[in-house]
């Protein structure tokens, strides 16, 4: 009988054996590192790091990507005729200058000399010219950008200017010359590898493991970038991600939630800043009852924005009332006192009794579940309409159904996401003119679309300024749908690493990240 | 030989239902694939011509018979969701011969661990005339059996990741790069598939040979002089493994199937994530394959379990 025991005893020993003969074989290095940020170290080249990411790329061509989870990755390949910066300003790149006419319906481009592609050739007017043609739809009629199909032409000047000619002037254009600078005719290459300009070269895409990406030696901005090498990994949860990172096996990642960021911030260290992304309760206004304005109103006087604020972002949230980045400084208008950014359940009440639904009315509220910050927001947006007597049910569905039933064929009644935004004050406000593809609000003002034409064509930036604060003011006081805020970003990064910056518009750039002494 | 024959048609006819009802499914299902490709910040012209590209303007009747005559010539498509390089999509062949490794070396060292634990374990616990060992031998096993296997991942990861430090959790290695890290990070998320199958499989055994021990030709045997080894392995073992080895190859059909949650915790790029996020993305191209992988998997184990069967058991082939 013992011997029995001691053979059942001696198989544990050896299965346990197996497994842990490792154990105390790696020290996690940066568990020791729990002081405080000790990094004043100077930054040193060389080095690789690991950069978790939550979606696969949708596209490697940087003219077909839309999703901005593929975007943020393919700014460190390709880089345009200009760049944002992190204030939000842009800055000159494979252009060396440019100037725009009077009338705003030409650009001229001046090529920076000398900048080399990844294969080693150099930047030449032909290039710049076949990318323009590419993205703007001149090449063969489909336009990839849609902000370039108003191009009419791209013309060669001489080897070092490009001419550019616009049917309509629109000052917020020169935004869109961010688009790609690719090799002429690589668009259509049968190899297809993706060759740009950009601090870090293409190496080799995975699906469902990620993209890795190597120190272009020939950057033209001296000096960057400094890590030989980086792997964005997609990580398929939030709660693997931590235990990636905890484990080591990630260095940078940038979604964090408020819960995880006090879970790490002994061991890493935790950057936060606003994104580009106006989260909303979006009402479709041709729906009952809330293609009444009184309604729309309702809901909105009847959300605690400060409350929303502190249980999904603890605090870090940015409250708006309308469709703006408070980034994009010249142009926003804080309009937060129109509904308070507390409950007014009384004044909530007295409109929905005006609206002759005295005792409240069914909500549903559409929510993409894949995104936990929504999902939560939803759950607490819920609670606040139940108190004044709204009864809102949560309905999660996948991405997929959303973008189908909620943004394609506008068939819900009301949804929290986010709509992001670029560096132009025009990107989030078009959306809401009555006849935008992208009006998925069925938001109808004959105010609004007249206000918008003519913020967007105003040449003058103090008159553009002040119209696009019109813009935001009737979409607020229509109550075209209930705004809630910009969530912030929240990354974390090992401690041994500096140089992260953040953008106004959603990118990861790596070129600046280093490893400290 | 008639018997192979009625297998191989009930083999494709399955495999065409299969299909068929997974085409049919997505067409029911809400979520357009174009708008999933292209999101929300595409330009019309761009989407018409992704549509055309897809084929998608034509009937799903013509659809579906144009992708079986592309399977049947061998031509298993690409997918809608992954590039392979700047202008073209994934072939799905290609796509799935590189998950494919991942997930059959994991359900091979599954299937190593769930045997090598359970066999003996069984013996043992049948043999085992001891109360205390008994129970708790039940009690562990049924333990292990209750236990979710994505909740089991999260304490294999915790225990031999964060606390142990044997690996670290998401390292996964690619068999392209280091074969020998590779199997060893497996070994991990393989603990976690084996271990309530073999206290499953322990049980079983115990059972079928506690039921056979009862057999009279148990008696028999042992009044004619034989063993209680022979006895043991010769009779009560092999007669108690038939129905352990029809439950051996459900288990490996599951596996070899993708452990789909499983591969979620380990971040694991097999073929069970690969299905998940290829129905979410409407890639109807690598699910209708994947599902075709499956069936197959399914029905050829269970047909490799009825040949095992004829092996251990000499009888049935003898109808």
């Amino acid at each position: 009988m013992k011997k029995r025991i001691g053979v059942l005893l001696i198989m544990a020993l050896l299965t346990m054996a197996a497994l842990g003969g490792c154990a105390g074989g790696t020290e996690d290095s940066s568990g020791d590192n729990s002081s405080t940020e000790s990094q004043a170290g100077n930054p040193v080249y060389g080095g690789s790091i690991v950069v978790g990411i939550q979606q696969d790329v949708d596209s490697l061509d940087p003219h077909k990507a839309t999703a901005a989870g593929t975007k943020e990755i393919l700014f460190n390949i390709f880089e345009g005729l200009v760049k944002p910066d992190e204030n939000g300003d842009l800055m000159k790149a494979l252009a060396s200058d440019y100037t725009i006419s009077e009338d705003g319906l030409v650009y001229t481009f001046t090529l920076r000399q000398g900048v080399k592609f990844h294969n080693g050739n150099v930047v030449t007017a032909e290039d710049v010219k076949y990318s323009l043609d590419r993205a703007s739809g001149l090449l063969d009629g489909t336009p990839l950008i849609s902000s370039l199909s108003v191009l009419t032409s791209v013309d060669i000047l001489d080897e070092k200017t490009v001419q550019v000619t616009v049917g309509s002037a629109n000052t917020e254009l020169i935004y869109s010359f961010v688009a790609a600078i690719i090799p002429a005719g690589s668009g259509e290459e049968e190899s297809g590898t993706p060759i740009g300009t950009g601090p870090f070269s293409f190496v080799s895409y995975k699906p469902q493991e990620g993209i890795v990406i190597a120190k272009n030696p020939d950057y033209w901005q001296q000096g960057l970038p400094y890590l030989d090498e980086v792997n964005f990994k997609i990580v398929n949860s939030p709660d693997t991600a931590l235990l990636e990172l905890k484990g080591g096996s990630i260095q940078i990642y940038p979604y964090l939630t408020d819960s995880q960021a006090g879970e790490l911030k002994d061991s890493f260290q935790i950057l936060s800043a606003p994104s580009d992304v106006v989260q909303a309760l979006f009402l479709n206004n041709a729906s009952e009852p809330l293609n009444d304005v009184r309604i729309r109103q309702a809901i909105c006087y009847a959300l605690d924005l400060n409350m929303v604020n502190e249980y999904v972002a603890g605090g870090g949230a940015t409250l708006v009332s309308s469709a703006m980045l408070p980034t994009l400084h010249s142009y926003y208008v804080d309009l937060t006192d129109t509904y308070g950014s507390s409950a007014n359940i009384e004044k909530a009440q007295e409109l929905m009794a005006d609206a002759g639904y005295p005792d409240g009315f069914d909500l549903e509220i559409t929510v993409p579940s894949n995104y936990e910050y929504h999902m939560q927001t939803a759950e607490v947006v819920a609670e606040q309409l139940k108190a004044a007597g709204i009864n809102a049910t949560i309905n999660p569905v996948e991405w997929s159904s959303w973008l189908s039933d909620c943004y394609t064929d506008r068939n819900y009644q009301s949804t929290i996401s986010g709509i992001t935004s670029d560096m132009t004050p025009g990107y989030l406000t078009n959306r809401f003119q009555t006849d935008s593809k992208k009006n998925f609000v069925n938001f109808a003002s004959a105010a609004y679309d007249e206000a918008y034409q003519a913020a967007a064509a105003a040449l003058d930036p103090a008159e553009k300024a002040e119209l696009y604060k019109q813009v935001q003011k009737i979409l607020c006081d229509e109550a075209g749908s209930a705004f809630i805020q910009v969530p912030p970003i929240t990354i974390a990064m090992d401690p041994k690493l500096g140089g992260y910056k953040f953008y106004p518009v959603y990118v990861q750039d790596m070129s600046t990240v280093y490893y400290t002494e | 030989m008639k018997y192979l024959g009625k297998k191989i048609v009930t083999l494709i006819m399955t495999l065409f239902v299969v299909s068929a009802a997974a085409f049919i499914a997505f067409q029911i299902i809400p979520g357009d694939v174009v708008t999933s490709i292209l999101g929300t910040e595409a330009t019309p012209e761009r989407e018409a011509q992704l549509r055309e590209e897809l084929g998608l303007n034509d009937p799903p009747v013509v659809r579906y018979f144009r992708w079986v005559g592309g399977v049947l010539t061998g031509d298993l498509g690409v997918s809608y969701r992954y590039a392979k390089n700047m202008n073209e999509m994934m072939p799905v062949a290609e796509l799935i011969g590189d998950k494919l490794p991942v997930t059959l070396s994991l359900a091979a060292i599954s299937l190593v661990l769930i045997v090598v634990v359970s066999i003996p374990l069984g013996v043992l616990w049948a043999r085992s005339k001891n109360k205390v060992l008994d129970a708790a031998l039940g009690v562990i096993t049924q333990a292990s059996m209750a236990i979710p296997s994505f909740f089991l991942g999260i304490i294999v990861t915790y225990l031999f990741g964060m606390v142990l430090k044997c690996f670290a959790p998401g390292g996964y290695v690619s068999y392209e790069k280091d074969i020998g890290s590779f199997l060893f990070y497996l070994l991990f998320p393989a603990l976690a598939i084996a271990l309530p199958k073999a206290a499953m499989t322990a049980r079983f055994l115990r059972n079928s040979m506690l039921t056979e021990m009862r057999s009279d030709y148990v008696r028999t045997a042992r009044s004619k002089g034989c063993s209680e080894r022979r006895v043991m392995y010769g009779h009560v073992l092999r007669n108690a493994m038939m129905p352990v080895i029809t439950f051996l190859g459900m288990i490996i059909a599951e596996i070899v199937a993708g452990s789909i949650v499983v591969e979620q915790v380990f971040s694991l790029p097999g073929i069970g994530r690969l299905l998940i996020s290829s129905i979410s993305t409407r890639d109807l191209p690598v699910v209708e394959i994947l599902i075709l992988y499956i069936t197959f998997v399914v029905i050829f184990v269970y047909f490799l379990v009825d040949i095992l069967y004829r092996v251990v058991d000499p009888r049935i082939s003898g109808k």
